[in-house]
Order: C-alpha cells, then structure tokens, then sequence
C-alpha cells in the first residue's frame, strides 16, 4: 500500500469573490424553487426586474467613483445583494418598490460606506428595512399559498403585470402564517391550527418547504465551505430554545413552537444566506457563536413581542452594530502569547 | 479683534464656517423639526431671532461681567430671550407652537447660540456681534429650510404644505404637488432620513468646496502672460 505523503497547502484554484458569488446564488435554488411552487412566479419576476437595477445602480456608482465598472459588476455582488433582497420581498411587488429598495441597498448601505467589504450593514437587510418601515403596507401584503387559501397561483404574464402596471393587477392576498399568529386573541395553538388551514403542518403551507430549500441550499454552501458552522447554528439553536421556553404547551398566552419558528418566516433564508455574510458579522470563531445566537435571540424577541410581523432584517442589523464590538473581545490569542500580556487595543 | 470685516463674517456665517454643516452645532432641533418645510422655517426664524437678541446683549454686558460667571450669565441671558420667543409664538402661530414642542424651549441649549456668545459677541462690540447674530442665525435657517424641502419633497411629493401656520390663513393653499400619484415614503420624515439627507448636504458642500479649490489651483498654476522674451531659469513674476 503506497501511502501518498503530499504536503500542505491543499488549495486547489483560488476561490474568487465571483466564484462564492455564483456558489451563493446557485444555493438560493432550491428555496425559489419552493417560493415560485406555492406562491407564482412573482418571486423569479422580483429577482430578475432586481438583478437588473443592481447592475444598473452598480454601473452608474462606479462610473460617479471613476472606478472599472466591468470588473465590479463581474464579481456578481450586486447580483447576490439584488437577489437576497428580491427572495425577502413579498412576491408581485410593483417596480417601484424594488427600484427604491435596490437603490437603497446598493446606492446607500453599500457604496456610500465606500464599497463591498467596507459595509457595516448588510446591504439587502437595509433595503428590506428601508421598504419596511416606509411601505408597510405593500410589504406585508404576501400572495396566499397554493393549497392554503389559492387554488392556482398567477401565471407569469400576471406576475409581470402585477410588477409593471400594479394597478391592473388584483391578487389573492393574505397575511403571513408568523403574521396571523401574533394576532391569535383567546385560542390555543390546536384550536389555531384547526380553524385556518394555512398553516399546514408547522408554520404554513409554502412556508415550510422554503425553509427546508433554503436550509437544503445552507447545507450544500457549509459542504463547499463557504462560510463555517458556527453563526448559523448558533442562531438557529439559539431560537429553537427561546421558543421552547416560552411554548407554554400551546396556550393562548405563549408563543409558536419550534418548529413554527425554525421554518416559519425568514428563518432558514436568514441563518444561512444573512447570518453568514462574511463583510457584516463577527469574524472571530467565538465572536460568531455569540453574534449568531443573540441574532436568535433577538429574532424571538421582536417576534414575539415586536410589532413587526417578522424580525430577521431588524436582528441582523442590530447585531451588525455589535459585530466589531464583539469581534474586539474575542480575539484569540496568539500561540506562545500571553491573554493579558498582549497590546489589546 | 481689531477690525472686523462684514464681508468675512458673511462668508463665515453662510458658508465656510456655517453653524449647522461645517461645525456641526445644533444637530438636535436640525434633525428632529425639519421634517418640512414649515416646522423647518418656524425654527429657524426662531433660532435668527434668539441669537441675535443674545448676542445683543452679551456684546453690551461684556465689559461688566466677571470672567468667571460669564457662561451662567449668557444662559440666563439665552433663555430669557428664548422665553419672549416662546410667548410669541403662542400668541402669533399656535399651531406651529404645538407642533415644535419641546424643541421651541430646546434653542436654549443650541450650542450655536451660546457658542457665538461666548466666542464672538462677548469680545467684540455691538454692531459686529449683532451682524454675526444675524447672519450665523442665517446659515443655520437656511440649511434647516433645505433639509425641511428635501425631506417634505422626498416623503410626500410636494413642498410647502401647512404654510398658513406661519404665514396666516392666506398661505393655506401655497402646498405645492411636484410628483401627483406619489406614494408616501415614510423614511423620509423618520430620524435616519434626517442623518441620510444632512450627509447628503454636508457630502454636496465638500463636492463644491473641492471643485472651488481645484479652479483655484488651476488659475494659480497658469504662467501670467506678458512675458516679453524667454528666460531659461527662475519663474516669471
């Protein structure tokens, strides 16, 4: 047996900023995938009219910067920012809430801080939250599933319509699982359960199949080592456990188990494709246990007692405020080195 | 100060060393009020008006009061005068009075008002403390009339609405619709749009102040003509 004895370093091919790119959006995949079965085609019109005015903004900021624009807009970035944002947005969005919405992410959260890896918010959140605070309106108002209150879902010349001429368009819509939830009044969990549909087995019908396609997806970008373990399963631990003391058996009073939690609303999208953005979180291994733990946390807590049907933008962004702070007291010491004897700034 | 040019204190006031962009001063009325362009313009009429009145009175105590107490002295002087204003308001724009609110009583400790009373009117004589009065007064409203426009323009498509709470009930149709069909964009009006477009100001006076600089670099590097034959050393004066 001839034991092949190869040394370090086993790099194979430089792994470029385009290259994670194309990788990150392959992943989004499955979880589109999931979103166009059960709500239309609203979804893949959203992502492409986005992608377009990514390139677009992108292109006109680096020619303003005197920068090559082919090179930047060949690192997919503003591809992945539009794409991110477009998934968060409720499907048959008119084009001019995602025009306000790229704008801001791209124009504002990103190359106003002075570029991608200079960005202290993440780009996508800031235009999900730009649009969720000033059209609250259009951003909660989610097309119903197929098979939990929609019989067919819209064609894709109805979805088109819906995006370019919104007033012509007249779409079945309803409020999200995580949304009808927060307003259950007296009923127990079951009883919920019982009286609407929509809510399929765990957390609504759709919902739990975009969770599982964006977690599948998650999965296959932690086997490509993209990004490692530690922040998204922090966060998603850190919820599961939130929830589950706060559960109360299902009573009136308390909140939606687990599961609800872990595939409802944005959670999976979130702990794999936001959480794990490496310019905004913490960096050290530590730091990332913490960051993507208090982003769980925080995710229960404006959940539950927020106003806002769902919290994954607001956590993130909070925590994205915290991740140089966390990041300056989990530094790990250097081999051979002292902890209190090093020049900690 | 021996002698003081108007034309620099102008200058000062309005651009180089403008209260609210270049030092900054005053950031809370300038972010909370000016949500439009009436609530802008009500506290900046305000501000004008306390500062100069201040700085008219510093500048006519500054030769009797100690050194030590002078800052409690200016303040007692500031709010006074912020009282009077107050009282006008409640008898001439009720309306606009409610909404200001807090921030009406708040100009007291705007840093713009004590600093040009410490470091200005209380070292020079009347009639020049009186104009920087006016003028850093100027500077500070017509930046928050600016942030008031944008941010109205921005968050409801049209400009000068509610104007008959300062201007009388002949104003009341001054509302001015730029874009019709236009959907609010809340942000605006909120606090971050007010960080955004104050950013926004402050980023176009630097973009000015570098292309102002760049021309004059440029005029100053051009060789002055008339030289009458060539000179091989040395540069042509």
């Amino acid at each position: 047996m001839a034991l092949q004895n190869i040394t370090s370093p086993h790099a194979h091919g430089p792994l470029t900023t385009a290259k994670v790119m194309r990788r990150l959006l392959l992943a989004t995949l499955p979880g589109v995938v999931a979103l166009t079965w059960f709500f239309g085609p609203g979804t893949l019109v959203n992502i492409a009219w986005s992608c377009l005015l990514a390139l677009g903004c992108e292109a006109l900021v680096m020619t303003l910067r005197r920068r090559p624009v082919g090179f930047y807009l060949k690192d997919c970035s503003a591809l992945v920012t539009a794409t991110l944002l477009a998934i968060a947005m409720p499907p048959y969005s008119p084009w001019w809430l995602i025009l306000v919405g790229v704008a801001s992410s791209i124009v504002v959260a990103k190359h106003l801080y002075g570029g991608l890896g200079y960005n202290p918010f993440n780009p996508a959140m800031v235009g999900y939250v730009v649009l969720l605070i000033s059209f609250p309106v259009e951003m909660t108002r989610w097309a119903a599933p197929l098979g939990g209150g929609a019989t067919v879902t819209p064609g894709l010349l109805q979805a088109l319509q819906a995006c370019f001429n919104p007033a012509t368009f007249d779409a079945l819509t309803m409020a999200t699982p995580l949304d009808l939830f927060k307003q259950h009044g007296d009923l127990t969990v079951t009883e919920l359960w019982l009286q609407y549909p929509h809510f399929g087995r765990w957390s609504g019908v759709g919902w739990e199949w975009a969770n599982l396609g964006f977690l599948a997806g998650g999965l296959w970008l932690l086997y490509l080592r993209i990004f490692t373990w530690h922040a998204p399963l922090a966060m998603l631990a850190a919820l599961a456990l939130m929830s589950a003391l706060f559960y109360q058996g299902g009573n009136p009073g308390g909140a939606g188990s687990p599961w609800f939690h872990l595939l409802g609303g944005a959670t999976m999208f979130g702990a794999f494709f936001i959480v794990t953005d490496p310019v905004t979180s913490a960096v050290s291994t530590t730091g990332r246990l913490i960051y993507g733990a208090l982003i769980g946390v925080l995710i229960f807590v404006i959940r539950v007692w927020g106003n806002y049907p769902d919290a994954v933008a607001f956590a993130v962004l909070i925590m994205n405020f915290a991740a140089p702070f966390i990041d300056n007291y989990t530094q790990p010491t250097v081999y051979g080195h002292k902890r209190d004897g090093g020049s900690k700034p | 100060m021996a002698e003081t040019s108007y034309r620099e204190l102008s200058l000062n006031g309005i651009w180089k060393n403008n209260p609210a962009i270049v030092q900054l001063l005053g950031l809370c009325p300038l972010l909370a009020v000016t949500g439009s362009v009436v609530n802008a313009l009500g506290l900046g009429l305000a501000t004008v008006l306390v500062l100069v009145s201040s700085n008219t009175a510093v500048s006519l105590i500054r030769n009797v009061v100690s050194e030590a107490v002078r800052l409690p002295a200016f303040v007692m002087i500031i709010a006074s005068a912020v009282t009077c204003i107050e009282l006008l308001m409640q008898a001439f724009a009720y309306e606009l009075y409610q909404i200001l609110g807090i921030f009406l009583p708040l100009i007291t400790t705007n840093c713009v008002i004590l600093g040009r009373a410490d470091a200005f009117a209380s070292k020079n004589p009347l009639l020049p403390a009186v104009y920087d009065g006016l003028i850093m007064g100027l500077g500070f409203g017509v930046i928050l009339v600016l942030l008031g426009a944008m941010r109205e323009l921005a968050a409801t498509g049209a400009l000068f609405a509610n104007m008959d709470l300062l201007f009388g009930p002949g104003a009341a149709h001054w509302r001015l619709v730029l874009f019709t069909d236009y959907k609010d964009f809340l942000l605006a009006i909120l606090p971050p749009g007010a960080f955004i477009f104050t950013g926004l100001i402050i980023a176009m006076k630097n973009l000015i102040d570098g292309q102002i600089k760049a021309r004059q670099d440029a005029v100053r590097e051009q060789p002055e003509a008339g030289a009458k034959r060539v000179r091989v050393t040395g540069k042509i004066h």
